[in-house]
């Protein structure tokens, strides 16, 4: 008996993309006629169909199978369709050009490996062929292949190809993107689709060739392990964590941790159906797994091994693209759907919005993305949102935005610290868990518990806004205290002294005091010069693991206005060399980039900046 | 990982979207090739249950191999089994060839009305198919998650947006969501499968006296084709050479330019 072939290898899977009419569909029915791929009988009842409508045969219905499609000469949505290539198939994805359907030539490009971008001669570049390209970039796609289509409307010009070509790679450059290939042809007399004929002396490239040359991508290199929790099922007593290896290797035996809560715990086993199979599961993979602790988890946890954890915050850095009908706003709410975690957020701050249809703008804020845009944002998220940089692990650095129940965009992260763990020293720690829920504290309270962490230099005016805004929600009700710098180094810090590492500690202690009495229900408002972005962050990370709420306050006024003030007279001590290592004087303040709130006290008075700070912390801690 | 490890994991985290998303949630079960390859996945998916009722609409024209086989699978396995039919238009007769219908009037008689009584019926909120991209054009073009409206009819050119494994599942009161686990796979990967898996189908997919069902429909549409091919293997290897369409046998879709579509678009699989 002759051995069985090997089962069907991966195809590669290939976007055709480019403006509207610039003949896609087209080369894609010549492809799959010349390589013999189409069952019989197809290509003549494309024939019927052309001649019933009276037009001359096209090759684009063989793809465009909606009566919308043919009737209009136009593609509507992505389709997709194997190619028998000699050596293997690909995946030939037909995507619409047209503006109107961009999400639909974004659904079918999102899943390819590798694209190629049509331009047609006569045309040229056009506005779509740029945001087709753009888009190309934002999803991860570097293997881009172009061709010039319908070279017989310009008789096969050699120069027409140059100089297309020649503004084809000063636009692409501008977006990160090399083409491996640039082929010409003419779909229509078939022309440099399988074979170069003479019409084109100047080139011998094909684009059957091009595209067999163009080799599945390599499988990604050993990353980092992250699990997606789908589901949990229970099954014989037993509970099942279903989810995905999104990324790296996990085995039965590892120690891991769940994210964002920072639990640790231990892979019991590995489930598949009939059989367990192999203890240990790689990228790709669908499983279940089970844990040897009686940990709690649910869907949206991600798990990591302990070394490579990913990043864990209340905040988003990303480039975005916007496709639904009406613009995205500055402060909008929407909901951000990442893996299989799903958080509600703000959009906090737009830069650079932009139509990549037309040249970079030069403005680096906006007030709105227009339909088709694309935008930097930072998204302020209302819960902690567990993440990687996407040219890290892309899986967990690209997201879709919700608004209400539509897709509306998507987005890559671009800026991602890895949550750091904290060294406990003593072994043998097991934590209790108190049967107070935070649902129950918020129902006594009437808010939430949350930290808000002023930060600035000294003389700013943090202690000032801190005791206005405690007094404020004080009289409303609220549970609310301050911890103040200076009272902590009288007590809780009183070892510490002014070197890095001792603020280092000084911000770690104040954070973990923080989030102890945020844990209880309490508004707790820690006014603390904190000159460095990395303490702040880990303050952050700190209030988050514990699960409250997190904000940074940039108390704002110019080092001349605030030693002018100097309420303590410190910069007077420091400018005469009494005191070392004076934030802004002979130590570094480096300022918030991405605080939630700014307060500038030097252009608002103390009442009115109390009652914006009161008002943001109202909304945030509402029950 | 093999592509068809890759196809079988994806199928299985869109099976694993679909339960979490959906109250009421059941599977189109047409006992054919397809929907014996998906029950495996389901059964992968939920480490060996099937969490939710199979939906079987029986035209009755349907050769009683196939209904056989259903009844044995479901007693065997425990499946639940839900059963839609068209009664009045049985009774009348008001079908192909007898009733002077067209074939697609027929089918849309016989399949979608009943399905779309049984989804109302049952309260479904979605259903899973086993459709993919390679049957036909129209299918080369849908979702994994594709609302069908109150009407159960399919708005082929306001398809949501869909990727990077993200799905948009809410389309409002009335309407329901066709789950497409297997759209990325082909007939050959099915085969392969059925093959690897050992995954047992219907008699009537292998050679008697050189002909074999490829697709298995209602007798009345559906013809057999010459094929040697009297095992799962032979089968592969047949469909490797092969340049018939899987559904050339298949009548109804010859009939009119669009008339598949029209069929989609009003509610059909
Ligand atoms: N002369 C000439 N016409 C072509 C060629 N390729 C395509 N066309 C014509 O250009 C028109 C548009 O072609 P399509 O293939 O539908 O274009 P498309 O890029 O798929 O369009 P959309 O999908 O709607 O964006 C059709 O009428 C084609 O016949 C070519 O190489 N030469
Ligand atoms: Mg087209």
């Amino acid at each position: 008996m002759p051995s069985a072939p090997p089962a069907s290898a991966a195809p590669l899977r290939l976007v055709i993309c480019g403006s509207v009419d610039h003949g896609k569909s087209t080369l894609v029915g010549r492809l799959l006629a010349e390589t013999g791929t189409l069952p019989e009988g197809k290509v003549e009842s494309v024939r019927a169909a052309c001649a019933r409508r009276g037009v001359d045969f096209e090759w684009a219905f063989l793809t465009d199978a909606l009566q919308a499609e043919r009737d209009q000469n136009v593609t509507i949505d992505s389709a997709q369709i194997v190619l028998k290539a000699p050596g293997r198939d690909i995946v030939l994805i037909d995507a619409p050009g047209h503006e109107e359907f961009l999400r639909n030539m974004i659904t079918g490009a999102a899943t390819a490996e590798a694209a190629l971008l049509l331009v047609a001669a006569d045309e040229g570049w056009r506005a779509q062929s740029r945001r087709h390209a753009f888009l190309l970039g934002l999803l991860g796609l570097r293997r881009v292949a172009v061709v010039v289509t319908k070279m017989d409307r310009v008789d096969y010009s050699a120069q027409v190809f140059r100089d297309l070509r020649a503004e084809g790679e000063v636009l692409l450059g501008a977006l990160g993107l090399e083409p491996f290939a640039w082929v010409g042809v003419s779909a229509r007399s078939g022309a440099g689709v399988t074979s170069a004929g003479p019409e084109m002396p100047w080139q011998n490239a094909t684009v059957l060739a091009t595209l067999t040359a163009c080799a599945p991508g390599a499988a990604a290199a050993e990353a980092a392990l992250r699990f997606v929790v789908q589901d949990v099922y229970r099954q014989d007593g037993r509970r099942l964590v279903a989810g995905r290896v999104e990324s790296g290797r996990v085995s039965a035996g590892d120690a891991i941790v769940l994210w964002p809560f920072h639990k640790d715990a231990t892979v019991a086993s590995i489930e598949r159906w009939p059989q367990p199979g192999a203890q240990t599961a790689g990228v790709g993979e669908s499983i279940a797994l089970t844990l040897a602790e009686p940990v709690f988890v649910e869907r949206g946890y991600v798990l990591s091994h302990p070394s490579a954890p990913p990043a864990v915050s209340n905040q988003l850095h990303a480039s975005i693209f916007w496709i639904a009908p009406t613009p995205l706003a500055l402060g909008a709410e929407v909901r951000v759907k990442l893996g299989t975690q799903q958080v509600a957020a703000r959009v906090a701050s737009l830069g650079r919005a932009f139509d990549p249809g037309r040249e970079m703008p030069e403005q680096a804020s906006a007030a709105e993305v227009p339909p088709n845009g694309a935008a930097e944002v930072v998204l302020q998220l209302h819960a902690p949102l567990v993440f990687d940089r996407h040219d890290h692990i892309a899986a967990l650095g690209r997201f879709v935005l919700l608004l209400g129940a539509r897709i509306g965009g998507g987005g890559i992260v671009t800026q991602a610290e890895p949550a750091v763990r904290l060294a406990t020293k003593s072994a043998n720690i097991t934590e209790s868990a108190g049967s107070i829920t935070a649902a129950e504290r918020t129902r006594r309270h009437g808010h939430r518990g949350a930290v808000v962490w002023l930060t600035g230099l000294s003389g700013a005016g943090k202690s000032t806004l801190a005791r206005g805004v405690e007094r404020e929600l004080f009289a409303r009700g609220s549970l609310v205290t301050v911890l103040d710098g200076d009272n902590l180094r009288r007590g809780l810090n009183s070892d510490l002294g002014f070197a890095p590492a001792d603020r280092v500690e000084n911000i770690r202690r104040a954070a973990e005091a923080a989030r102890l009495l945020a844990e209880a229900g309490c508004i707790v408002l820690v006014a603390l010069i904190s000159p460095y972005r990395a303490d702040r962050a880990a303050a952050r990370r700190i209030a988050l693991e514990g699960g409250c709420d997190f904000a940074e306050v940039f108390v704002r006024a110019p080092l001349a206005v605030c030693e002018q003030r100097d309420p303590k007279q410190l910069y007077r001590k420091a400018r005469a060399g009494l005191i070392k290592q004076f934030t802004g004087i002979d130590a570094p303040y480096e300022e918030p980039e991405d605080a939630e709130i700014v307060v500038r006290t030097d252009e608002v008075g103390v009442g009115e900046a109390t009652e914006l700070l009161v008002a943001e912390i109202v909304r945030r801690t509402r029950a | 990982m093999t592509h068809l490890d890759s196809l079988e994991a994806e199928s299985i985290y869109v099976l694993r979207e679909a339960a979490h998303h959906f109250q009421k949630l059941g599977m189109l079960w047409s006992i054919g090739k397809d929907s014996c390859a998906m029950l495996n996945l389901v059964r992968k998916a939920f480490l060996g249950r099937v969490p939710f009722p199979l939906v079987h609409i029986d035209t009755s024209f349907k050769p009683p191999e196939m209904i056989e086989f259903r009844d044995r699978l479901v007693r065997e396995w425990g499946l639940q089994l839900i059963v839609g039919r068209n009664e009045p238009a049985l009774t009348a007769a008001d079908t192909f060839p007898a009733g002077r219908r067209t074939r697609v009037e027929c089918c849309g008689l016989l399949k979608t009305e009943p399905l779309r009584a049984t989804l109302a019926a049952q309260g479904f909120d979605a259903v899973i198919a086993g459709i993919r991209r390679d049957e036909e054009g129209t299918r080369a073009k849908e979702r994994f998650f594709s609302p069908r409206g109150v009407a159960n009819d399919w708005n082929v050119k306001q398809q949501p947006p869909e990727f990077w494994g993200q799905f948009q599942t809410d389309f409002g009161p009335g309407t329901h969501v066709r789950v497409h686990p297997l759209l990325h796979w082909t007939e050959l990967n099915i085969w392969e499968y059925i093959e690897r898996e050992g995954i047992e189908v219907v008699s009537l997919y292998f050679a008697k006296d050189g002909r074999r069902h490829r697709s298995l429909g209602c007798w009345p549409c559906t013809g057999t084709f010459e094929s040697q091919a009297t095992t799962v293997p032979e089968i592969v290897a047949e469909l490797r050479a092969t340049r018939l369409s899987e559904r050339a046998g298949r009548a109804q879709d010859a009939e009119s330019e669009g008339a598949f579509e029209a069929l989609r678009a009003s509610g059909y699989m």
